[in-house]
């Protein structure tokens, strides 16, 4: 018997928390909901969560206040970010102040079971890796590399392209990688917007995001003969795009160091 | 009070006024002293022959006197006293008694010393014996209504011949024997004046007017017209109007006012349409914030139930099919509202390979229903061997179908035609690409998003020339001319075009401006080759190999004409802003502009050309082989 998975949800719209409710619980999760994030605090510090998400615009404490309070809490509770004012600052900025995800209103139904299925395995994983548990290695991103929330991660050439990819933890949230979809060269990435698509053996879709903005110069044609190479060498033959960035200085402030990783 | 401030608050009168004051003065004056000199002239005329006549008279009585012959005394003095301009002659002896007198009742009567005749002599008590000529006349009245008289007293000395007469009738020792009084009327002489008062007070009177109505007539024309036209000008541009001109400037200073007036209306006008431009933009993008996640809340209601039901009803084909609908079409709404945050943020679209042909089939498909229920003939001229383009096939299909939706609402009920025609074009690459990365030799971007030209970030350049340096702002779209210049200087003199941040030097040395044989620049596009351009800015010389090389560029050209309404001329360059709608309530006036942004991130161009009563034609160009490619 499995030990029961916790979500909690902060969204001050009723339909959101029922619509989200509905597609947690069809998946077998316990759900709580509440309307803003003081009251969160009060269901954080009696019942232990799994997941949250959270919504950004709040009455009263928003969203990234919420993420800053967890963390000068130190609650290293997995959250995942969502909001009806979707757009793309509040996308990685959701993903600079710690959220694990960030998932647009309205979201379909496949799209949040995604989203909830990564969010929950993200948590348990970091679960293990605290009881060091030898089972589960995640391989850190190397240190000059820039990473986009956990899932992406970009490194400058010498030649002024950017290589992006996924990290070892995104690829270790999702199942066994059945098809990939990439985009073609000369299309355009916007950061934090999907960029890749993953067709897992369970069925789920799940989409990586773009860590910066750029042209695609290149792709990564051998991943669509062989997915398993994303989880052999994630940071290095796994990598997906070669991109020409377009604001390159500009969206790197808004990305995390993986050296940060290794204190 | 009010009324005299109106008046003399004006300025054309207040200097009317004072002309003419200064005229009336001095001609009022001029005329005075004229008429007094003339009047003194005519007097002393006058009395010289006055005093010619009783000199006269005296001399041809004297021998009559010596003789004692009386009767012919009195004959001559009768008839002297005939003469019309004579009104008196009269001989007094001593005693005052009149001895002869033209007027024979005053034979006899005697005068006192007080009479006007006598009083010059006898004022004092001792009557003067000598009386010189300028004493001798006086001007009088007799009764006050009658004309002046002049009066000359001629006194009669005595001398050795009087008492030797044979009358005896003088004693020797007498100095005056008596006077000769000659009466003269100035009636003609005053007459003459009166006429010359005349004559004079009118000559000042139509000088003066014709003074007053020469600086009326000029004020008017040169001072009243144009500062009546500025303050009506100031008027109307505080009453909102920014399109005023002044029109027919003179070459004045006042006309140097108006010109630099209008000029100032002009920046003025420029500057409030990008404020309200910027303005409208930003509570556009407030409004899309606010709409965007007031949607985006119940869209999550509805996507999530409508797929909970697909699920559950997977064994019911005709409820599946409805729901689909449900989820498509929420599906597409959440794409709308998505749209109108990028608008608001402008984003860049989400691009891919698609057909336009296929787009325009999906959109009329939407449109089938009310183009039948307005009797609108749709007429496709589709050119089915379209390549296929990049661009995001959801903005692109909202393009078409706020294109046909428009196309239909000009139509009206009365029923028309809508032309939908795909071709491919060619257009030539100047004045269409845009450099958007350009460096120096040492990879510093010129690239200065700060400083935009035509919406554009510009290229940002520094000038020497002489002792004098600035920045240069060229123009981003190749072959257009729009450059800003921070600094004036000499286009005939030595410049020398540098990179801002290093200073490193532009100018290719091995060639000349084909057009001025001045001298060249040559900047560095990564990846694109070299721009080249006159380095003076002296004329309009660019070249641009790689994108020259490439040929003319490809666009699909896609037409919406419709047989409707028209869009009148005043109207035309308002459609594409922001909330301009002439459909009242039912629209929203986001729809050309969101088009207009669509198209603009597509790196595409759309035109209209409209006639009222005639028709409406939207041009949009596409280009085909993705300019990214290129650029």
């Amino acid at each position: 018997m499995k030990e029961q998975t916790n979500i909690l949800i902060i969204d001050d719209e009723e339909v959101v928390i029922s619509s989200i409710t509905k597609i947690a619980t069809s998946e077998g999760y316990l759900v709580n909901s509440v309307l803003d994030a003081y009251s969160a605090f009060q269901k954080i510090s009696s019942s232990k969560y799994d997941l949250i998400i959270c919504d950004i615009m709040l009455s009263g404490m928003d969203g990234f206040q919420f993420l800053a309070e967890l963390e000068s809490k130190r609650i290293d509770t997995p959250v995942i970010m969502t909001t009806g004012y979707s757009t793309i600052e509040n996308a990685v900025k959701s993903l600079y102040t710690g959220a694990i995800e960030f998932i647009p209103k309205p979201f379909t139904v496949d799209e949040m079971i995604s989203v909830i299925r990564r969010g929950i395995k993200y948590s348990s994983l970091m679960k293990l890796k605290r009881t060091n548990d030898d089972s589960v290695i995640l391989v850190p991103c190397p240190a000059k590399y820039f990473r986009l929330g956990y899932s992406a991660w970009m490194n400058k050439d010498h030649d002024g392209s950017v290589l992006i990819g996924a990290t070892d933890s995104f690829i270790k949230t999702i199942d066994q990688i059945k098809k990939i979809e990439l985009l073609n060269t000369n299309e355009t990435l916007t950061q934090a917007t999907p960029a890749v698509k993953f067709e897992t053996e369970d069925g789920l879709i799940h989409q990586l995001y773009s860590v910066i903005s750029g042209i695609v110069f290149a792709r990564n044609e051998r991943l669509l003969k062989e997915p398993e190479l994303l989880e052999k060498d994630p940071y290095f033959n796994g990598w997906i795009y070669r991109i020409v960035p377009t604001e390159l200085e500009y969206e790197m402030k808004l990305l995390i160091p993986c050296s940060s990783d290794r204190s | 009070m009010i009324l005299t401030r109106k008046i003399f608050g004006k300025i054309s009168l207040k200097l009317i006024g004072v002309v003419s004051a200064t005229a009336i003065l001095i001609i009022g004056v001029y005329s005075y002293f004229n008429i007094k000199s003339r009047s003194d002239v005519l007097l002393s005329e006058m009395k010289r022959h006055a005093n010619q006549l009783s000199e006269s008279v005296k001399n041809s009585t004297h021998n009559l006197m010596l003789l004692n012959q009386r009767d012919l005394i009195r004959e001559v003095v009768n008839r002297i006293g005939k003469d019309p301009t004579i009104d008196n002659v009269r001989i007094l002896n001593k005693d005052g008694e009149i001895i002869y007198s033209a007027h024979k009742d005053d034979i006899g009567k005697m005068l006192d010393k007080k009479a006007e005749s006598c009083y010059v002599c006898h004022a004092e008590n001792k009557p003067l014996e000598k009386l010189p000529i300028s004493d001798r006349f006086r001007i009088f009245q007799a009764h006050p209504d009658s004309s002046s008289i002049l009066g000359i007293i001629n006194p009669i000395y005595n001398e050795k011949s009087c008492s030797d007469a044979e009358c005896h009738a003088h004693s020797p020792n007498a100095k005056v024997l008596g006077v000769l009084d000659v009466k003269m009327s100035l009636a003609d002489v005053e007459e003459q004046i009166r006429q010359d008062k005349i004559r004079e007070l009118l000559f000042a009177l139509i000088a003066i007017s014709s003074i007053g109505f020469i600086i009326i007539f000029f004020v008017k024309r040169w001072v009243d017209h144009p500062v009546r036209e500025l303050v009506n000008a100031t008027d109307q541009v505080a009453a909102g109007n920014l399109n005023y001109v002044i029109k027919n400037l003179s070459t004045d200073e006042l006309g140097t006012l108006g010109k630099s007036f209008n000029n100032m209306i002009k920046k003025l006008d420029e500057t409030s349409q990008q404020l309200y431009q910027s303005t409208k933009m930003a509570s556009l993008g407030r409004l899309a914030a606010g709409v965007a996640h007031e949607i985006n809340n119940p869209l999550t209601g509805v996507l999530t139930y409508s797929s909970f039901l697909l699920k559950r009803t997977k064994d019911n084909p005709q409820m599946q099919e409805d729901l689909n609908v449900i989820v498509r079409e929420t599906m597409r709404s959440r794409e709308i509202v998505k749209g109108l945050l990028d608008f608001a943020r402008q984003s860049a679209p989400k691009k891919s390979l698609i057909d336009l042909n296929d787009i325009i089939k999906h959109a009329i498909a939407v449109i089938n229903n009310q183009l039948k229920l307005n009797k609108v003939i749709l007429v496709k001229e589709l050119d089915l061997s379209l390549p296929k383009i990049t661009a995001d096939s959801n903005q692109i299909q909202q393009v078409f179908l706020n294109l046909f939706v428009n196309g239909i609402d000009a139509v009206g009920q009365n029923g028309g035609t809508l032309t939908i025609k795909t071709s491919p074009i060619s257009l030539s690459p100047r004045g269409i690409i845009q450099i958007k990365n350009a460096v120096c030799a040492k990879t510093h971007s010129l690239i200065d998003t700060e400083h935009k030209i035509g919406g554009m970030p510009s290229l940002r350049t520094k000038i020497k020339s002489n002792s004098n340096e600035g920045f240069v702002n060229i123009d981003p779209v190749y072959g257009s001319h729009r450059h800003y210049f921070g600094i004036a200087y000499d286009k005939n003199s030595s410049v020398n075009l540098v990179c801002p941040v290093c200073d490193i030097s532009f100018l290719d040395k091995n060639s000349k401006c084909p057009k001025c044989g001045g001298p060249i620049y040559k900047i560095q596009i990564p990846n694109q080759g070299f721009i080249e351009g006159c380095a003076s800015f002296k004329d309009d010389w660019q070249k641009w190999d790689f994108v020259d090389r490439a040929g003319e560029r490809k666009f699909i050209e896609i037409n919406v004409t419709d047989t409707g309404c028209g869009i009148p001329p005043e109207n035309l360059n308002k459609i594409f802003e922001p909330f301009f709608t002439t459909k009242g309530q039912r629209g929203t006036g986001l729809g050309l502009s969101v088009i207009w942004g669509i198209i603009d991130n597509h790196n595409g161009s759309i035109t209209v050309e409209s006639k009222v009563g005639v028709g409406t034609t939207f041009s949009v160009r596409l280009p085909q082989n993705d300019v990214l490619r290129n650029i």
